[in-house]
C-alpha cells in the first residue's frame, strides 16, 4: 500500500517538474511554433538566479519568494531579448530557430561556467522545507510538495491570464489567426514579445523550483528540454489542458515502471509508448483549433 | 549569378583545410627530422626520438583542459606543474631541467590517442602525465604500446588491466573498494545497496562487490543504475527506503550526487540509520551537494586534503600558495603529484631516460607522497597505497576515520582472492 501511495506521489510530483519546464516551451512553441532549444538556458538563469539572490539576501525562505519573482523576471528579460535580436527576423522558419537557438544555448551554458565555475554550486533550501511529510504510510519530501503546489500556481495564473486579461486574448488571437488579428488592430509584434515575456519567465520559474532537488550547474537546462517537449507534443500543442494530463501521466508511469525495473528500462519504455501514442494520435491529447488556412 | 559568390566561398572554405593540413604536415616533417634516429613512420614500435643531449628534458601532460571533463581534470595539470616546478628548482632530473609540453585531451578518447601519439613522436616526450576517465585510457593504451612509449594515469579504477607501457599511480580495487567492503563488514553491516551510473566503472566495481558479498555472507537489497546525468532520483530513493538495507554503496558520478543526497536527505534517511559510502565523491563536489545534504556520509579513497603527514602539509600549502587559498586538494591531484617524483626517481635509479631501462628499474621505487610512502610494483606497475575511509564533516572536508595499517600491494586482477575467481 505504501509503496502504491509513495510512487504516486512520486509520479506527482516528476509530473509537476515537468510540467514547470514544459508551461513556457506550451506558449512558445505550441502557440508560436518557435523551436526554443535555448528554453532550457533560461532553466538554469532560473536556477543560478537563485544562486544569486540567496548570496545577496542570506538563505532562507525570504530568499526563495524573491528567487521565484527575480527568476520569472530574468528569464522573461532574456527571452525578450532573443526574440528581439533573432527570431523576430525567422518567424517562418521553424527548422532555422532550431540552429539559432541551439547555438544560444551552447553560448549562454559557456557563459554560466565562465561566470560562475564548471562544479555545480550549492542553492540553500529553506529550512521548513527539509525533510518529509507522511502520507499514508509513505513519506514525500516537503520540497516536492512546494514543488507541486507551485506548478498548480502556475498553472492558473497562466490559464486565467490567457482567458481573461486583454493581452491573454490578444495572444490567443494572433496564435488563431495572425493576419487577421493584424488587420482587427492588435499588434503582433508587441503580442509576440509579451508571449516570449511570459513563457521564459516560467522557464525561470521552473529554473528556481529545480534547485530545490538537483544540482545546480551549465547543464540543469539540458537535463529537462527533451522531457518538456515531449510534455508540449503528447499534451499538443498550444494546449496547456493538454501539457497538463501529459505531464502527470508520464511522470506516473515513469514512476512506476521505474520501480518495477530500472531508471535506464523506464527512460527506454516511457519513450517506446509515447511513439506508440503519436502514431495513433500525431497532434497530441488535444489539437488547437486555429483559424488560420495553414 | 548567386552561383558566383557561392562557388567562390566553396572553393576559399576548401582551400584553408588543406592549407592548414599542409602546414601540419610540414611541422610533422620537422618534428621527425629534428629526431634524427626517428625511422619513416608506420605501425610497429618507432625508435624512440627522446632528445637527451640537452639541458632539459621534455616530458607530456595530457589532460581535459575543454569539455565536459575539464573542471577535474585541470585540477591534475596544475598538480602535476606544482612537482614539475618543484623537481626543477631543486635541480631537476639527472641534472637536466623538466620542461613540459601540456596537451588538451578535451573530453574526448579519440583526441587523447591523437595528443599522445603527437607528444609522442613529434614532441618526443620521455613519459607522458595524464588520462582520467577508463575510456580515455583505454583509447590511449595501444598508442603507448604501439611506440613503446610511458603513460603515468592518476585516477583510481576498475582495476582488471595492466600494461608495461602504463604506471598506474591511483588506486586499484583492491586498494579502495575492497577496503571498503571490509570496513563495513567490520562495523556489522550485513546487507548492502547498491546505486551507480550506468556506464563501466559502476558496473564493473558492482561485479566485485556482488562476488565480495556472496563469499562473506552480505546481503545484496538491490541494485540500480541512473543514466549519466541523470537528476530524478525519488523512486530509487522510495525502493531504498523500503529494502532497509544496512548501508548504500555509491558509484554515482558527476551532478547525479546532488540530486542523489538532496532526495535522500529530504525523504528523511541519514547517515545514523543507512550511511551511505561513496567512491568517487571529492573534496571539491561536496561544495556542489551542500554540505548540509551529506554530512556524516562516508567516502573511500587513499588521500584526502587532511592527512596529517609533513608531505601533505607542504603539499596543501605550495598549491593553495600557488592556485589559491580556497582550492582544496583532491586524491587524484595527490596521485599525479606523486607520479611526476615516482618517475624522477626511477630514472634516477636507472641512470636513463629509456622506456626499457625505466621499466627495469621501476621495481621497488618509492617516494614519500602526501598520502604516506608509496612504492613501485614492477610486476603489475600499479603502486602500493594506504587506503582511507572518510567521514565528510559539515565544514566541506572530508576526515581520515580508518585507514590501513599499511600501504596495500597492488592487485589488479585480485588473484588474492578466491571469490574474484570467475571476474577475470
Amino acid at each position: 500500500m505504501d509503496v502504491v501511495v509513495g510512487q504516486l506521489f512520486t509520479g506527482l510530483s516528476i509530473g509537476s517538474i515537468l510540467l514547470l519546464a514544459a508551461l513556457g516551451l506550451s506558449l512558445t512553441f505550441g502557440q508560436m511554433g518557435v523551436i526554443n532549444m535555448a528554453h532550457g538556458e533560461f532553466i538554469m538563469a532560473g536556477s543560478y538566479t537563485a544562486y544569486v539572490v540567496q548570496q545577496v539576501v542570506s538563505t532562507g525562505g525570504a530568499s526563495l519568494f524573491i528567487s521565484l519573482i527575480v527568476g520569472f523576471l530574468v528569464g522573461g528579460a532574456m527571452g525578450v531579448l532573443l526574440e528581439v535580436t533573432l527570431i523576430q527576423r525567422m518567424y517562418h522558419r521553424p527548422l532555422d530557430t532550431l540552429l539559432v537557438t541551439f547555438g544560444v544555448g551552447l553560448v549562454l551554458q559557456q557563459l554560466a561556467r565562465d561566470i560562475f565555475g564548471a562544479p555545480a554550486v550549492n542553492v540553500v533550501s529553506p529550512g521548513w522545507l527539509s525533510g518529509g511529510v507522511e502520507i499514508l504510510g509513505a513519506v514525500v519530501p516537503k520540497t516536492r510538495i512546494f514543488i507541486l503546489v507551485l506548478a498548480i500556481i502556475c498553472v492558473v495564473a497562466l490559464s486565467f491570464a490567457l482567458k481573461t486579461t486583454p493581452m491573454g486574448r490578444r495572444i490567443r488571437a494572433v496564435v488563431q489567426n495572425r493576419d487577421l488579428a493584424e488587420t482587427s488592430g492588435i499588434s503582433s509584434r508587441k503580442t509576440d514579445i509579451s508571449t516570449f515575456f511570459i513563457g521564459s519567465g516560467l522557464a525561470g520559474v521552473a529554473g528556481v523550483a529545480l534547485t530545490l532537488i538537483g544540482s545546480t550547474s551549465s547543464t540543469v537546462g539540458q537535463s529537462y528540454l527533451i522531457d518538456a517537449f515531449l510534455v508540449v507534443v503528447v499534451g499538443g500543442l498550444g494546449q496547456i489542458k493538454g501539457a497538463v494530463i501529459a505531464a502527470f501521466a508520464l511522470g506516473t508511469i515513469n514512476s512506476f515502471i521505474e520501480y518495477s525495473t530500472t531508471a535506464s528500462i523506464a527512460k527506454v519504455i516511457v519513450f517506446v509508448l509515447i511513439v506508440i501514442f503519436l502514431q495513433a494520435r500525431p497532434q497530441g491529447l488535444f489539437a488547437v483549433k486555429t483559424r488560420s488556412l495553414v | 549569378m548567386p552561383a558566383l559568390p557561392s562557388s567562390k566561398f566553396a572553393t576559399r572554405a576548401l582551400v584553408a583545410p588543406a592549407a592548414l593540413a599542409m602546414v601540419g604536415l610540414a611541422l610533422t616533417a620537422c618534428g621527425s627530422k629534428a629526431s634524427d634516429t626517428a625511422s619513416g613512420d608506420g605501425g610497429t614500435a618507432a625508435e624512440s626520438c627522446v632528445d637527451t643531449s640537452g639541458d632539459t628534458i621534455k616530458v607530456g601532460s595530457l589532460n581535459s583542459l575543454s569539455g565536459t571533463m575539464a573542471i577535474s581534470e585541470v585540477t591534475v595539470r596544475d598538480s602535476i606543474a606544482l612537482a614539475v616546478e618543484e623537481i626543477n628548482a631543486a635541480g631537476g632530473v639527472n641534472g637536466k631541467q623538466i620542461e613540459v609540453v601540456a596537451e588538451d585531451g578535451a573530453s574526448e578518447p579519440t583526441i587523447f590517442a591523437e595528443k599522445a601519439e603527437k607528444l609522442i613522436s613529434s614532441d618526443c616526450v620521455a613519459a607522458v602525465f595524464g588520462g582520467w576517465t577508463s575510456s580515455s585510457r583505454k583509447a590511449m593504451l595501444p598508442v603507448f604500446e604501439d611506440n613503446d612509449a610511458l603513460l603515468y594515469y592518476p585516477v583510481q579504477y576498475e582495476g582488471l588491466e595492466a600494461s608495461d607501457n602504463i604506471f598506474y599511480t591511483g588506486a586499484t580495487t583492491n586498494q579502495q573498494i575492497i577496503p571498503a567492503l571490509d570496513y563495513l563488514k567490520e562495523q556489522g553491516v550485513t546487507s548492502l545497496y547498491l546505486v551507480g551510473s550506468d556506464y563501466v566503472f559502476p558496473q564493473t566495481a558492482n561485479r566485485e562487490i556482488k562476488a565480495y558479498a556472496e563469499a562473506n555472507g552480505i546481503e545484496i537489497k538491490g541494485e540500480d543504475y541512473t543514466p549519466l546525468g541523470s537528476t530524478d532520483f525519488s523512486t530509487i530513493v522510495n525502493k531504498v527506503r523500503s529494502a532497509d538495507a544496512d548501508a548504500v554503496f555509491n558509484t554515482l558520478n558527476g551532478d547525479s550526487n546532488v540530486a542523489f543526497f538532496r532526495e535522500y536527505t529530504n525523504a528523511g534517511l541519514n547517515a545514523a540509520d543507512m550511511p551511505v559510502i561513496s567512491v568517487s565523491i571529492a573534496e571539491e563536489e561536496v561544495a556542489g551537494i551542500g554540505a548540509q545534504n551529506i554530512a556524516g556520509q562516508l567516502t573511500a579513497w587513499n588521500y584526502y586534503q587532511t592527512v596529517d603527514t609533513p608531505e601533505n602539509n607542504k603539499f596543501v600549502a605550495d598549491y593553495k600558495a600557488k592556485y589559491g587559498a580556497d582550492k582544496p586538494t583532491s586524491d587524484p591531484m595527490e596521485a599525479a603529484y606523486t607520479s611526476v617524483y615516482l618517475w624522477k626517481n626511477t630514472v634516477e635509479k636507472a641512470d636513463s631516460f629509456a622506456v626499457s631501462d625505466i621499466q627495469a628499474a621501476a621495481d621497488g621505487v618509492s617516494f614519500a607522497a602526501p598520502e604516506g610512502e608509496v612504492v613501485i610494483n614492477g610486476d603489475n606497475h600499479h603502486i602500493s597505497k594506504t587506503a582511507r575511509i572518510g567521514e565528510i564533516r559539515p565544514d566541506g572536508l572530508i576526515y581520515t576515520i580508518w585507514e590501513s595499517p599499511a600501504p596495500i600491494e597492488p592487485d589488479p586482477f585480485l588473484e588474492t582472492y578466491d571469490w574474484a575467481a570467475d571476474l577475470n
